[in-house]
């Protein structure tokens, strides 16, 4: 008798010992080849498209110009507050503005389909210094269309579009091409 | 199988019964530990979808029937052709119309949810349709991969793409 309790505790051991090896593997494995990374992708071709003059108005009312940009490098994030990463790196954006401001370095950001009050406790809190602008089709149109968050383009002193950062940003990389046409001869 | 418990059974000796007994409660207690950590409502892999699989998918003569649960402004710009378009399933608006739709659907049909509004492991939409859809009853859901965004993972690579609302 104590031999068959024996076993059966025996057996509900090694089940169990099994299961958790079993589920230790499905858990820590990754559940596909494509997952394992979310790198940052940046765009083959960026094409240098001009961007075009373009009007818009930000959260707290002001006219923000595409045309007061010019000579200067300019980073435009598109992102939202609801998106996770893209509300991380609001703080490197704000630090690369303190940064390099006043070497001719300005941000504007794009906010995705916030709702307003929430958009603007969150750039209050965070004491976001630059424009946050609500986007629109017309906004997502003017940089060749932005299909995913956070997504930030680098815009040269020529106006061009030169650089297209897709999904979470390497803020390292960033900043080695804003300073590289922060101090690019200028024409 | 006979062999391996009949070999159980002369293990005589308490401290063996005891350690092994032991081990695979140690064991079993950081598994259910490491998935308490999870993030809640992750998608099981044999749910997931590739998107070179969906593109196969779609030219077949059986479509599952496609529902994107993003923002509408990425609709808008780029959409898989023939999605629905549910809106931000993380939000009230979103589940309620999702709802709404699956109400019309038959429990056993394939249907692919997919978002791409950020990296899969921080959409804010996907997760919530997958759990509602799975908790009305439907067995066949999946949800379409994209590690980046459906622009990257989708319309970068070629795949097919309507635009409009």
């Amino acid at each position: 008798m104590r031999s068959m309790a024996r076993r059966i505790i025996l057996v509900i051991a090694a089940a169990a010992l099994a299961i958790g090896v079993y589920a230790g593997l499905e858990r820590f494995a990754p559940r596909n080849p494509a997952m394992e990374t979310s790198l940052p992708a940046i765009a083959a071709s960026t094409n240098l498209r001009p961007l075009p003059h373009l009007s818009f108005t930000d959260i707290n009312g002001s006219a923000v110009r595409t045309a007061d940009y010019k000579g200067k490098v300019l980073l435009v994030n598109f992102w939202a507050a609801w998106c996770v990463p893209c509300a991380d790196e609001v703080p490197q954006f704000i630090a690369l503005k303190k940064k390099y401001g006043n070497q001719g370095l300005q941000v504007i950001g794009f906010s995705v389909e916030d709702d307003p009050r929430e958009l603007r406790d969150f750039c209050h809190r965070h004491e976001v210094n630059y424009p946050v602008v609500p986007s629109d089709l017309r906004s997502a149109d003017a940089f060749g269309g932005v299909l995913g968050l956070p997504t930030t383009f680098v815009i040269g002193r020529d106006g061009r579009i030169h650089g297209r950062h897709e999904g979470t940003t390497d803020f390292a990389s960033l900043e080695k091409e804003v300073v590289a046409m922060l101090t690019a001869p200028q024409d | 199988m006979m062999g391996f418990l009949r070999n159980l059974g002369s293990v005589r000796r308490g401290p063996a019964a005891v350690t092994m007994v032991a081990a695979a409660v140690f064991t079993a207690a950081i598994m259910i530990r490491a998935y308490a950590a999870a993030p809640a409502g992750d998608i099981p892999s044999g749910n997931v979808i590739q998107p070179q699989e969906l593109a196969q998918a779609l030219k077949s003569a059986q479509k599952p029937v496609v529902l994107y649960t993003g923002p509408e402004e990425f609709y808008a710009q780029a959409h898989i052709p023939g999605a629905e378009n549910i809106g931000p399933a993380g939000k009230p608006e979103g589940m309620k119309k999702l709802r709404a739709r699956a109400a019309s659907l038959s429990k056993d049909m394939p249907v692919v949810i997919y978002c791409g509004c950020c990296p899969w492991d921080h959409c804010p939409n996907i997760r919530p349709a997958f759990a509602e859809l799975k908790k009305l009853g439907f067995s066949k859901v999946r949800v379409l991969y994209l590690a980046t965004s459906l622009g990257v993972d989708w319309k970068d690579k070629g795949f097919p793409v309507a635009s409009g609302e």
